[in-house]
């Protein structure tokens, strides 16, 4: 079976800076795959090399078995892969409405039918079609991201690429963003890549994860391997602790 | 010995084009020399309890309140010439992000300098001094040098550990943290928290630690105070999270994800008109 991405050592260089240096993942067809690591480990420019946002300087990446140019993808590319970014109050235009916003991809790659799929994606990701008409700054957080995810989805894509989609949200409204991901995930049969620092929220979500230093993969992972805490990197454990929250070092000296 | 604070029924009301917003339906509580959490989700008023404390509700707000009592001192009857004694001497803030908190154009080490000079008559090279024991308390190695960098410099673990330094070196009585980890990766965000734990125990501060996330806050507090569109639903000791009976305090600590536990769909709170009440 060919990997539906795969990702061939990557390097990606912003002047002298390496912020990939040689990564290499693949993800079956339908699978969810996480990527973890903090700040600057390099694993939103992995997601942004995929969608052609970041400068490929070496390496490949090969979806669907067929290797993509280095330089400005196709439309047929974007047709298949679509994203949906961290923050969802700057990921919206500010002075379109939903309707707008949702009729561009549409418009992009020339589909037909505009109103039918405007409100079936409206109604996919649970908002009504009261949200039609408005302007962004009318939601809420949570009701914007999920604006964001109707508007990837609208093309009806078959990877999504989800970089901290719910880094920004309430705890509360988290769970609803990622049960609706989980079920569009089953209903469209979809590949996910998803970005987070949250190791809760991958594990959850995601089968197989990539934890991510400096640039470079440091350890693979499976989501029962990480809950078993069958862990060999130090990094990958300073990660595991750092989301049980916040443990008091009783030991003080006096 | 009498609280350090008293908060008794708070309200914060703004008025609008369509009508006034109550941000904040009163809210009381009291503050020792203890680690308390206000826990809640966007605009349920956390951040305006905290802001009403320390003085900062925009002018065209309403504040009232039965008490509102720091130290034996009226905040509400306070003059602004009190009020400005009392901010960042006596009572002082951490804000979320250390990007937009801290003074772009001037450096980490003149804005420490210029709190405790403003509060303090110190000599420069006294202030100087202690502006970078200070940052040596917050364990910034190398606190000589980080002085005389301007925020854009440092990454944000840093900036906030400096933001930190600059609200403690005056030594207050009361510090409130709004969001002080949220900007922050997961892993600088225990290093920051443990220099806030052992300053905070180590000067005996009262300390009001507003976040969202539930967990975080119960794992670093004594007491936990869970607010709901304005008004608290539940007040309880942080180690009986475990027992909360609100409907609304059980359902932020199911909805997160955590690692081992296996639930497809995660559960969702279920809001009820009637805890807006």
């Amino acid at each position: 079976m060919t990997a539906a991405i795969s990702v061939e050592n990557l390097v990606v260089t912003y002047d002298d800076f390496l912020a990939l240096n040689d990564v290499s993942i693949g993800v079956e067809p339908g699978e969810s795959y996480g990527l973890v690591g903090e700040s600057g480990s390099g694993k939103s420019t992995l997601l942004r090399a995929i969608a052609g946002l970041a400068p490929v300087t070496d390496g490949q990446i090969v979806i669907d078995g067929k290797a993509l140019p280095r330089g400005k993808r196709n439309k047929a590319f974007y047709r298949q892969v679509q994203m949906v970014f961290q923050d969802p109050y700057g990921s919206l235009h500010p002075r379109q409405t939903i309707d707008r916003l949702l009729q561009e991809p549409l418009a992009i790659h020339g589909i037909a039918d505009a109103e039918k799929r405007i409100l079936r994606a409206l109604d996919e990701v649970g908002l009504g079609p009261s949200f039609r008409f408005r302007y962004a700054h009318q939601l809420s957080g949570g009701q914007r991201q999920r604006i964001a995810i109707a508007r990837a989805l609208i093309i009806e894509p078959s990877v999504l690429l989800l970089d901290e989609p719910t880094s920004a949200l309430d705890a509360s409204v988290q769970a609803e963003v990622l049960n609706l991901l989980e079920q569009i995930r089953r209903d469209r049969k979809l590949t996910f890549i998803m970005v987070s620092h949250d190791l809760g929220v991958v594990t959850h979500m995601c089968e197989r994860l990539a934890v991510m230093k400096n640039g470079r993969v440091v350890e693979r992972l499976t989501a029962p391997d990480l809950v078993a805490g069958r862990i060999t990197e130090a990094y990958t454990q300073n990660l595991m602790v750092a989301s049980k929250g916040f443990v008091r070092k009783t030991a003080m000296p006096a | 010995m009498s609280p350090l604070l008293t908060v008794d029924d708070l309200r914060v009301s703004f008025p609008t084009r369509t009508g006034t917003v109550q941000a904040v339906r009163g809210v009381s509580f009291t503050l020792g020399r203890e680690r308390l959490g206000i826990v809640g989700e966007s605009g349920s008023g956390k951040s305006q309890t905290g802001r009403a404390i320390m003085g900062l509700t925009p002018p065209q707000a309403e504040i009232s309140a039965k008490t509102l009592n720091f130290d034996g001192i009226d905040l509400l009857s306070a003059t602004r010439k009190q009020k400005r004694s009392l901010r960042g001497n006596r009572i002082a803030m951490i804000l979320q992000d250390p990007k937009y908190s801290l003074n772009p154009v001037m450096s980490i080490g003149r804005q420490i300098v210029e709190t405790l000079r403003t509060h303090e008559n110190v000599s420069k090279s006294e202030a100087r001094d202690r502006a970078i024991a200070m940052l040596e308390a917050v364990q910034i190695r190398d606190a000589a040098r980080v002085f005389d960098l301007h925020p854009h410099e440092v990454s944000g673990g840093m900036g906030q550990r400096a933001m930190i330094a600059m609200m403690l070196v005056a030594g207050p009585e009361l510090l409130i943290a709004d969001e002080p980890t949220s900007a922050l990766d997961v892993t600088v965000q225990l290093e920051v928290l443990s220099v806030l734990d052992r300053l905070v125990a180590d000067r005996g501060m009262g300390l009001i630690f507003i976040s969202h996330d539930l967990r975080l806050v119960s794992s670093f507090c004594d007491r936990v105070i869970v607010m709901y569109a304005g008004h608290v639903v539940e007040e309880l000791a942080a180690a009986d999270l475990a027992n909360a009976r609100h409907p609304y305090t059980q359902g932020l600590l199911s909805c997160m994800p955590t690692i081992g536990s296996d639930r497809h769909p995660l559960p969702v709170l279920d809001r009820k008109p009637e805890w807006a009440l």
